[in-house]
């Protein structure tokens, strides 16, 4: 891959590595300290495969305590460590360090509690997304985000990245379905945060935890809010002659009032790689293809699926269609859901991006891709989260060919500073990891920055925990805290005026 | 006399607060100044009057995005929003009849304060809304985190942690929401002569059942009487209160089945849609305690099956709101507002609670806010020093400073 500058490597605990794993085994016994190479090797990536790297050992604890004593341990010593749920991070969230411990967190993977009454449940974060679900389904209840990882990622990741999935714009992200979680800090201390009940006493650290991306703490138990079922869920299978159409067809959906359960777009490429991979039945003369779930009582989701017809019509719709079983629906979606792998047919390579944009831009975002295509020589394929702006452009290359791999780069930092241009972000939901950390000056100041980076000094000021993902550059705390200092004449009172 | 400082631009903002920090001027922040009677007293003698930043900057109904100068009225934005048959989802309360204050206040202080109404069970809080913001820390530099867009996972989500921070962490200039279609009709289903124990089992059935209910309170009978809602008034009895929204065949079909669901805890009856969002609104602002003034009035988040066990540990009169998991309750004005009782209360199951209204006398020597573990404490305090290592935003106003 091309070259990722990552913290320079600290040959003394490199040195050291024998005694590290004698120590370690101390407090994870057993089978939880794993050194030989060839073990390790299945660590050495996650789901950004571009990248490897050997850890200088993996870690498998099992309890709290465990957690805590090796974060200590770590702090003592001064080692780096890298927190691991199921890695299938898209963005090498868990891509380990040459000095680094790989802390993998699989062997907590038992539901604690299930409390259908207060509406939640309690989880070790190494229970991947699908299985809470799963737990719960016997009594019609769910867990509302659903990447598209669910059957494999876990909820200790999905807490790390604040992963979202296809119900977000409805349902809302990991950080909107998660009540409390219990946490290590890099100096060994466990705290609860949150609980059954609802919002914080004193600063959210919760919403500050979720998302950050292991560079704050380790999370050792979660509990999430789970959703009764909705009685029934259609889908609409929508053909547009342009994606302009398509564009302007979600707007007056929801600017009718409805919000659907989800609403994905296709663009062409995505389309006919999917037909031809699935055999879902996708309309084939249509630039964009839209499908919009609607899900509630059944009276209420006949009467919407009705409404979005309706506006899909006038916006030059050639195809509508409404699923009339469930088996249709699920039809329907099987194109979408495949649409990754169906793109990798029809190319050796590709590299999934994820952006978000205010949904009004998007035409003009493809249109620009597709000159951006051209100049870079290399197809792209649009899958996209239509409901909130999130944009999945997979660029099509061969690895093979030297130089394609960062040609394919060189375009999706391309298609990202787009993003920010037309007002969105970065990343919606596979985070900034090592894939967009030195893209971050785009969207931010060194000040917005700083001030991020102050929050991880609250946490860990000696920036062991997961370094180098994230920041482009982590300052030390030492230097955060320097100020300038202004003085002079009070500015802008408020003197009476006459 | 205090000094009042009174930026009209962000850029001056900017200015004033590095000025207060080169100085190491401690300031008392605030808009319309609703919510300055909640929190410990601020120890400043400066103030930061932050009124004159006003103005929506962005507004796209089609986007479901609100963007806004932080001390914009909260009246006139949802004014807007109405006229695009939109709001803000998580139902922010006007406290201002509970406070003796004036008016619902300013964006900034519905951010600073996270303070969410009876849909906050459905559609989640302020902060679950708030998807970006500029401010400046208290080291005078203006810094922005968040954007406009719902999905967003580009480093730290810092709009969490300034909501509900009180305007101790930094001072926002301009805010941006996520914006949602309001419901186009809602009902009330209305039980009446529950005990609180037995309402939390109902409520609790109700919130596990497929009708989608966007409030569930719990008023007993003495408060109930207080309704200007007459049905609820002269119901002479406690009162659970459901709330259905959406399309009219669907909030129809809900009531109904939500009905037979809990025809076995009462006699169940429905409020149309006037007496529904009168009753609702009671409930947001908590009116049923804003009348007898001379109480300490205490928020309490607990488990919602805890809700009934709580009120009755803290020995208070109230009521509950996200189905037993929000308690409004008031205590006697004592020398501390019965804190100890209502901790103790609290701590036994896990959740919080603050003091929402009390003198400035006793909110001077009680903590206001729930005292906070050891371990997060020591985050807090670092957190507070990274973003304001003067400590010259409201000092004092959460944790003795």
């Amino acid at each position: 891959m091309s070259h990722l500058r990552m913290p320079a490597v600290d040959s003394a605990v490199l040195a050291n590595r024998r005694k590290i794993a004698a120590d370690l085994r101390v407090i994870v016994p057993g089978e939880g300290v794993i050194d030989e190479a060839e073990e390790m090797k299945v660590y050495e990536s996650d789901g950004l495969t571009a990248y490897q790297q050997v850890p200088l050992l993996v870690v498998l604890p099992e309890t709290t305590n465990q957690v805590a004593r090796v974060l200590k341990y770590a702090q003592e010593n001064g080692i780096k460590l890298v927190p691991r749920g199921a890695g299938t991070s898209l963005s090498g969230g868990a891509l380990p360090l040459a000095d680094g411990i790989l802390l993998g967190m699989g062997k907590f993977n038992k539901v604690i509690d299930i409390d259908y009454s207060n509406r939640c449940a309690v989880v070790q974060p190494g229970v991947t997304n699908l299985a809470i679900s799963q737990a719960v389904a016997s009594e019609g209840f769910y867990y509302a985000p659903d990447p598209s990882s669910q059957i494999a990622c876990t909820i200790g990741g999905n807490v790390a990245e604040n992963s979202g999935g296809v119900h977000c714009l409805k349902y809302g992200l990991t950080t909107n379905n998660v009540l409390g979680v219990e946490f290590v800090t890099i100096d060994g201390e466990v705290m609860r945060i949150g609980g059954k009940h609802l919002d914080a006493e004193g600063y959210d650290l919760l919403g500050i935890i979720i998302g950050s991306e292991g560079l704050l703490g380790v999370v050792t138990e979660v509990t999430v809010r789970i959703l009764k079922t909705p009685e029934t869920a259609r889908a609409l299978l929508v053909g547009f002659p342009t994606s302009e159409d398509g564009g302007q067809g979600v707007a007056d959906v929801i600017s009718a009032g409805i919000i659907a359960a989800g609403m994905e777009m296709m663009d062409k490429l995505a389309i006919d790689a999917a037909e031809e991979f699935v055999h879902a039945g996708y309309p084939l003369d249509v630039d964009a293809l839209l499908i919009v779930e609607l899900d509630g009582p059944e009276a209420e989701v006949d009467d919407l699926i009705s409404r979005v017809s309706a506006i899909a019509k006038n916006n030059n719709a050639v195809s509508i269609r409404a699923s009339t079983s469930e088996e249709e629906r699920m039809n329907f979606w099987a194109g979408r859901k495949a649409a990754f792998p169906a793109v990798g047919r029809i190319s050796p390579d590709y590299y999934c991006m994820d952006g978000t944009i205010p949904r009004a831009a998007l035409p003009k975002v493809l249109k620009r891709m597709n000159e951006l295509s051209l100049h870079h020589e290399l197809r792209v394929a649009n899958v996209f989260h239509a409901g909130d702006g999130n944009l999945h452009p997979l660029i099509l290359y061969d690895a093979n060919v030297p130089g394609e791999l960062e040609k394919a780069e060189e375009f999706g930092a391309d298609i990202l500073r787009l993003c920010v241009e037309v007002g969105g972000v970065l990343t919606g939901e596979h985070g900034v990891g090592v894939e967009k950390r030195d893209l971050m000056p785009e969207m931010f100041t060194e000040i917005d920055l700083a001030h991020q980076e102050r929050v991880k000094c609250a946490f860990d000021a000696d920036g062991l925990l997961n370094p180098g993902k994230v920041f482009p550059e982590l300052h030390r705390c030492a230097e955060l805290g320097r100020m300038h200092i202004h003085r002079g004449q009070i500015p802008f009172p408020d003197i009476p005026r006459f | 006399m205090k000094t009042v400082l009174k930026p009209a631009t962000a850029e001056q903002l900017a200015e004033t607060l590095a000025w207060a920090a080169g100085e190491e001027t401690p300031l008392d922040i605030y808009g319309t100044g609703t919510r300055c009677g909640i929190g410990r007293p601020v120890e400043a003698e400066t103030c930061l009057d932050l009124s004159d930043l006003t103005g929506i900057t962005l507004y796209e109904p089609e986007e479901l995005v609100l963007s806004a100068r932080a001390a914009t009225l909260r009246a006139d934005v949802e004014k807007k929003l109405a006229v695009a048959k939109q709001e803000f989802a998580f139902e922010p309360p006007d406290l201002s009849r509970l406070l003796g204050a004036k008016g619902a206040g300013t964006l900034g202080g519905m951010v600073a304060s996270n303070l969410a109404g009876p849909r906050r069970i459905k559609a989640g809080a302020v902060r679950d809304h708030f998807l970006g913001f500029s401010a400046v820390s208290g080291r005078g530099e203006a810094f922005k985190s968040g954007g406009r867009v719902v999905k967003n996972v580009t480093g730290y989500d810092l709009p969490k942690i300034i909501a509900g921070s009180w305007g101790t962490l930094a001072v926002m200039s301009d805010v941006t929401f996520k914006v949602l279609p309001a419901a186009e009709t809602q009902a009330t289903l209305m039980i009446t002569g529950l005990e609180d124990g037995q309402a939390m089992q109902a409520m609790s059935a109700a919130m596990q059942s497929s009708c989608e209910v966007s409030g569930a309170a719990h008023i007993p009978a003495n408060l109930a009487a207080h309704s200007k809602v007459k049905k609820v008034a002269t119901s002479g009895d406690g009162v659970t209160l459901l709330r259905i929204e959406g399309i009219a065949a669907s909030v129809a079909y809900r009531m109904k089945k939500l009905a037979e669901l809990l025809a076995g805890y009462g006699s169940g009856s429905a409020l149309g849609v006037r007496q529904s969002k009168s009753v609702w609104l009671e409930v947001r602002d908590v009116h049923f305690l804003s009348t007898d003034k001379n109480t300490a009035v205490w928020r309490i988040s607990v488990a919602p099956m805890d809700g009934a066990k709580v009120m009755a540990a803290t020995g208070g009169e109230g009521f509950y709101d996200w189905a037993g998991g929000l308690i409004w309750c008031a205590l006697a004005a004592s020398e501390d507002a019965c804190a100890r009782d209502v901790r103790s209360a609290v701590n036994a199951c896990g959740g919080h609670a603050t003091l929402v209204r009390a003198s400035t006398e006793i909110r001077n020597k009680v903590e206001v806010f729930h005292p906070l573990a050891p371990a997060v404490a020591a985050i807090t305090t670092k957190l507070k020093h990274g973003f304001d290592p003067k400590g010259i935003l409201n000092p004092g106003r959460m944790y003795v400073s």
